[in-house]
């Protein structure tokens, strides 16, 4: 017998009589204004909102913070004046170690808990907003959900490959539970909430 | 840290011998219990998501093989290479020999409680592979040379002091230096440096969902992620248990663990790993190793619901003032004396003693697994099958004595109450477990029995 025969055999021969899944249609959360409570929550975390009106504000903004030098990248068309380089996605990463800002745009964002929901295929590389020293990503302020039942409820198309909830900057508190910002990810977190 | 043959009587008392440090790992963990109130009580449908977290669970672990086996076939469906592991060796086999296949000697390894209960570390490292662990406590564990001493805070236990001195003889930071803010940048250059040199990742799994084949990795540091989108094989470990049906029950269990955990309302970090990326292999080891065993006990089957927020230890008023490595086992504290007895009756028989059965653990715990119950439970098992640890054991027998005869019993309740009044430094010693850290009551001028006997009439 091979090993996952015996343990399906054993999980089999153990496991209780079958219960109902439960229903989780019932659980909402509460009532809240999605986009005032998603830029406090998100601040408390340690990012950084700007609420803009158009992405020149966001080009502006990010011309004013990093000036000279350093890497931009950003696949978001409209933003093509602020990168430094043409980025062009390929498998391997290591490429991408000293980028110092990405540019990024989530398919939406939580209000309970600063997160915002991106996929593959707005990152370019899997790696990108991890590596990056800075990140910023654009949402639009209309797609902001109250909490994770009416964002999973929203993201229902399942082609991507890997996803990803990013909620503020890197951060560790493993030194006697002193907070300190910019572990191995991004160090700081921004969010341009578009509209 | 030598913990061989030492119960967790024993290795408390190693602990306790610095006073001021139990009252700092006490505060420390209950200040992070206090930030889980506070999160808590933000949710007027908390005790609605315990319960349904609950049932969901229990859902699984009624239809386990169905979701192994749908779970499997989505993976693969998926381009993910599904292995399955009966026991912490055959765990570490499949492990070292994916390794031996990539042609390296090195990994980058992030957090798994999983690759800790099989000795992973230790395995690859008689087999010539070098690990780094990638999780900053983890790390600092790791240059210490022991096991991490909580499963959400690996080094809780340490002072800023200690890491210091540890980085200045590992990572070459100045003698002296404890500020945690450059210590961890430190320790990002240093992992940086790792994570873009290893070609092969391990990390654990925190959900797997049977309906789509995916597994969920909850990091705040990144450190998962660097390792696994920078390594050409990524490996994922996990514990039969961490299935979940569908995906939308990610909702439950996402606002509960960390809120739970650490008072945040989510990690950093919540990533979802469906397919390896182009050109990568994705790996995934299905492990049994007791599971389901314990499936089987009826009494202890609840304790697989655990998603590992550590809360219960955080909360615990033996592991706060005991330390984590008292528990000499992987997963320390309330539920780890529960999972271990599982693992080895006779090994781990001291750990359902090791608790006060206050309950605490059971009123945080975010899947209202009954803690203190199967603890309760446990220790009946253990003293029938003859595995009670030998303190505890002459103390009952002393008790059963007692209590079988009503006599003694009045006798004893007496002379116990005039000991305590003009002698208590006889009760108040080192030689009473029970004085341990705490002095004893007050004794009542008069027995229940005898206020009843002069006052019914
Ligand atoms: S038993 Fe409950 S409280 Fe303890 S770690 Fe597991 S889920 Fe958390």
């Amino acid at each position: 017998m091979t090993s996952r025969e015996k343990i399906l055999a054993a999980v089999k021969q153990n496991q209780p009589e079958s219960v109902p899944m439960p229903d989780i249609a019932f659980l909402t959360g509460e009532p809240v204004e999605a986009t005032e409570k998603f830029v406090t929550t998100l601040t408390t975390i340690g990012g950084r909102v700007y609420r803009v009106g158009s992405y020149d504000e966001i080009a502006a903004i990010v011309k004013q913070n990093y000036t000279g030098g350093q890497r931009i990248i950003t696949l978001i068309p409209e933003l093509a004046e602020i990168t430094t380089e043409v980025f062009a996605p390929q498998p391997a990463a290591h490429h991408l170690q000293d980028v110092e800002l990405a540019v990024l745009k989530a398919h939406f964002g939580v209000a309970e808990n600063g997160a915002v929901w991106v996929t593959e295929e707005l990152l370019g590389h899997r790696a990108l907003p991890f590596i990056t020293q800075h990140l910023a990503v654009v949402v639009n302020a209309a797609d902001i959900v109250p909490t994770m039942h009416q964002a999973y409820a929203r993201n229902i198309d399942l082609s991507y490959g890997y996803g990803a909830f990013i909620a503020g900057p890197s951060k560790t508190a493993d030194i006697e539970q002193s907070l300190v910002i910019g572990a191995h990810g991004s160090r700081s977190m921004t969010v341009f909430l578009m509209g | 840290m030598h913990t061989e043959g030492k119960d967790h009587a024993e290795l408390a008392d190693i602990f306790n011998k610095d006073e001021k440090r139990v009252d700092w790992h006490d505060e420390t963990l209950w200040f992070i219990r206090a930030k889980r109130d506070k999160a808590v009580h933000q949710l007027p449908e908390w005790e609605d998501l315990r319960n349904t977290a609950s049932q969901i669970k229990h859902n699984v672990l009624s239809n386990l093989d169905k979701y192994l086996v749908e779970f499997e076939a989505q993976a693969q469906a998926n381009g993910i290479t599904v292995h399955w592991a009966a026991d912490a060796a055959e765990h570490n086999r499949i492990v070292h020999q994916l390794i031996k296949d990539e042609g390296v000697t090195q990994m980058v390894k992030s957090k798994s409680m999983l690759t800790e209960e099989c000795g992973l570390n230790e395995y690859l490292a008689e087999h010539g592979i070098e690990v780094i662990d990638s999780d900053l406590g983890e790390r600092i564990v790791q240059l210490a040379k022991e096991p991490p001493s909580h499963i959400v805070l690996p080094c809780i236990h340490k002072k800023k002091g200690e890491i210091g001195d540890l980085f200045h003889m590992y990572l070459g930071t100045p003698s002296g230096l404890d500020d945690p803010q450059q210590l961890t940048e430190a320790a990002r250059i240093h992992l940086r440096d790792t994570f873009l040199t290893r070609k092969v990742a391990l990390t654990g799994v925190n959900f797997a969902i049977a309906e789509t084949g995916e597994f969920v990795v909850c990091t705040n540091e990144g450190n998962a992620d660097m390792g696994a989108h920078l390594a050409n094989v990524h490996i994922a470990c996990m514990g039969i248990e961490k299935i979940i049906p569908q995906r939308k029950h990610l909702s439950v269990f996402l606002r509960l663990l960390t809120r739970s955990a650490t008072g945040q309302p989510i990690t950093t970090y919540s990533s979802h790993f469906k397919k390896p990326r182009e050109g990568q292999q994705m790996h995934l080891v299905l492990v049994d190793n007791g599971r389901t065993v314990q499936l089987g006990r009826e009494e202890f089957r609840n304790s697989l619901k655990c998603i590992r927020c550590g809360a219960c230890m955080n909360t615990c008023p033996v592991y706060r003032r005991s330390g984590g490595h008292s528990y000499h086992t992987a997963v320390a504290g309330p539920i780890g004396s529960i999972l271990a007895p599982n693992l080895d009756m006779k090994k781990y028989a001291d750990l359902p003693f090791a608790s006060t059965l206050c309950g605490s653990c059971s009123n945080v715990c975010p899947v209202k697994i009954d803690i203190h119950d199967q603890l309760y439970k446990w220790r009946q098992v253990l003293v029938k099958e003859g595995y009670a640890p030998t303190v505890k054991k002459v103390g009952m027998q002393v008790m059963t004595t007692t209590l079988n005869s009503p006599t003694v019993y009045r006798l004893a309740g007496k002379m116990g109450r005039i000991v305590m009044k003009y002698a208590p430094f006889a009760v108040n010693n080192g030689l009473n477990p029970w004085y341990k850290n705490r002095d004893m009551p007050e004794p009542p001028k008069e027995s229940f029995g005898e206020w009843y006997k002069k006052n019914r009439k």
